[in-house]
């Protein structure tokens, strides 16, 4: 059976055989393994993955571009044809913002004179960075995006992530320059949010779809669609009243919600720093 | 003398170019084209090159290099560590153990076959990951990643083809 050397396909000894079939015995254990380890002990794997992440960050950063740039074009072409129409939809909304916006500043002089007047602890600062999306959501099983900053630019785990339209998700591993967000449609995403002008408090738990569900709602609440959801800020890491979407559908099966966030044209994430004082620190941790 | 060294670097990098090529199309793959709804159906261009090259060349798609292909997919995207590497062995091994027919079968054959062992792939890896996750998670993201990744097998499979004529000959 066997063939001269130089053909391309040597056929195997024996042993060869039975070297290559115990590799792959030892392979699928190993890989079983490691699925069991990445469940249990995350650290060695987290630490994989940012090391990977971070060598291509550079590559996917670079081929992102020209595709944003294809992107770009084909958007200016659609708004060009769709000019009319936008205009006079501009004009319209143009002039219901402009009575909201007497009604925000009557509210924010309003919601400033009884603060003073109760002495409320003011909030926290934030900061914000705006970073660029350059990977995708990982296949059919996980919804996330890497961002191109990291631990120079000083992100840390557990901020926010905003798109133009509202929370995207949260930051959940730092590397150098690179880091990943978990969006809030993942199945590991659980956000407390509150929901409606009652603000009833809710977890908004993802399961892979593109609307999550609300979890933990009271056994009374009763919650319309329509009605909106925003962060609670319990819990310290989120901050407070962040939009992220609407109620969508109430049934007996649940409640959805529909995300404000864009999904499709996800380009660049606000990532928010959020220095809750005494909370959350080592120092607190220990005591 | 040293025209020999260079012989054999060209050499290795040519033998190494079916592992290269399949690591470099799992990072373009990732790259967020917003287009609406792709993201989520994204074809499993790892399923197509291990495929691909263990019916065509299995001396460059050794099981380590299967592992290690897996290995950069599953760190680089969010999934499990391992998930994709098993998915990947189904497919290795069920074309390793019947290789005199996949070899010798016509495209139509190779392409239909690759839609049964895909499926097979991708049931397996649902499975790893409800009894992971202890749930019963809604199948529907992995069927539409199947007709995705069968739908896409021709076309790459075609980049392969080129590749295999151009470079390694």
């Amino acid at each position: 059976m066997k063939q001269r050397a130089g053909s391309v396909l040597r056929l195997a000894s024996p042993l060869r055989a039975w070297a290559q079939r115990f590799m792959l015995f030892a392979l699928v254990g190993t890989a079983f393994a490691l699925m069991l380890l990445g469940k249990t002990d995350t650290v060695l794997i987290e630490g994989a993955r940012t090391a990977v992440t971070d060598a291509v960050a550079p590559i996917m950063s670079a081929v992102s571009r020209p595709v944003n740039t294809v992107n770009e074009g084909i958007q200016q072409v659609k708004e060009l044809a769709a000019l009319r129409a936008e205009n006079a939809d501009l004009r319209s909304r143009n002039e219901r913002l402009l009575h909201w916006q007497m009604v925000a500043r009557r509210l924010e002089a309003e919601n400033e004179a009884l603060r003073g007047l109760l002495r409320l602890v003011p909030d926290p600062r934030q900061r914000s960075q705006t970073a660029r999306v350059i990977a995708d959501q990982g296949g059919a099983f996980v919804r996330s995006v890497l961002v191109n900053a990291g631990e120079s630019q000083g992100i840390t785990r557990g901020q926010a992530a905003l798109s133009r339209e509202g929370l995207a998700g949260r930051i959940t591993h730092v590397g150098g320059r690179a880091s990943r967000v978990l969006l809030v449609t993942d199945m590991n995403s659980r956000i407390p949010v509150l929901v409606g002008g009652m603000r009833h408090r809710a977890v908004l738990a993802g399961d892979n779809s593109l609307q999550p569900s609300l979890l933990y709602l009271g056994p009374r609440v009763e919650v319309q669609p329509g009605e909106t959801v925003v962060t609670s800020g319990h819990g310290g890491v989120l901050p407070a009243d962040l939009p992220v979407g609407v109620v969508a559908s109430v049934d007996e099966r649940g409640v959805r919600v529909q995300p404000y966030t864009d999904w499709d044209h996800l380009e660049f994430l606000r990532l928010i720093a959020f220095e809750m004082p005494g909370l959350l620190t080592p120092a607190s941790e220990g005591q | 003398m040293k025209q020999l060294v260079w012989h054999r670097l060209d050499l290795l990098a040519r033998q190494l170019l079916p592992f290269t090529l399949s690591c470099l199309l799992v990072i373009v793959a990732m790259v967020p084209l917003r287009i609406p709804d792709v993201a989520a159906v994204m074809p499993s261009v790892t399923l197509i090159a291990v495929y691909y090259w263990t019916i065509h060349r299995p001396d460059l798609m050794p099981i380590w290099a299967v592992f290690l292909l897996g290995l950069f997919q599953d760190l680089i995207g969010a999934a499990p560590v391992g998930l994709g590497i098993l998915a990947l062995f189904v497919v290795a091994g069920i074309v390793r153990t019947q290789w005199r027919f996949f070899a010798r079968a016509s495209f139509a054959a190779v392409w239909s076959l690759f839609g049964l062992v895909a499926a097979v792939a991708l049931l397996a890896m649902w499975i790893l990951l409800c009894l992971l996750e202890g749930a019963l998670l809604d199948p529907q993201p992995a069927l539409f990643q199947f007709i995705a990744t069968v739908a896409f097998y021709p076309c790459l499979s075609w980049v392969f083809v080129q590749t295999q004529k151009v470079i390694l000959r």
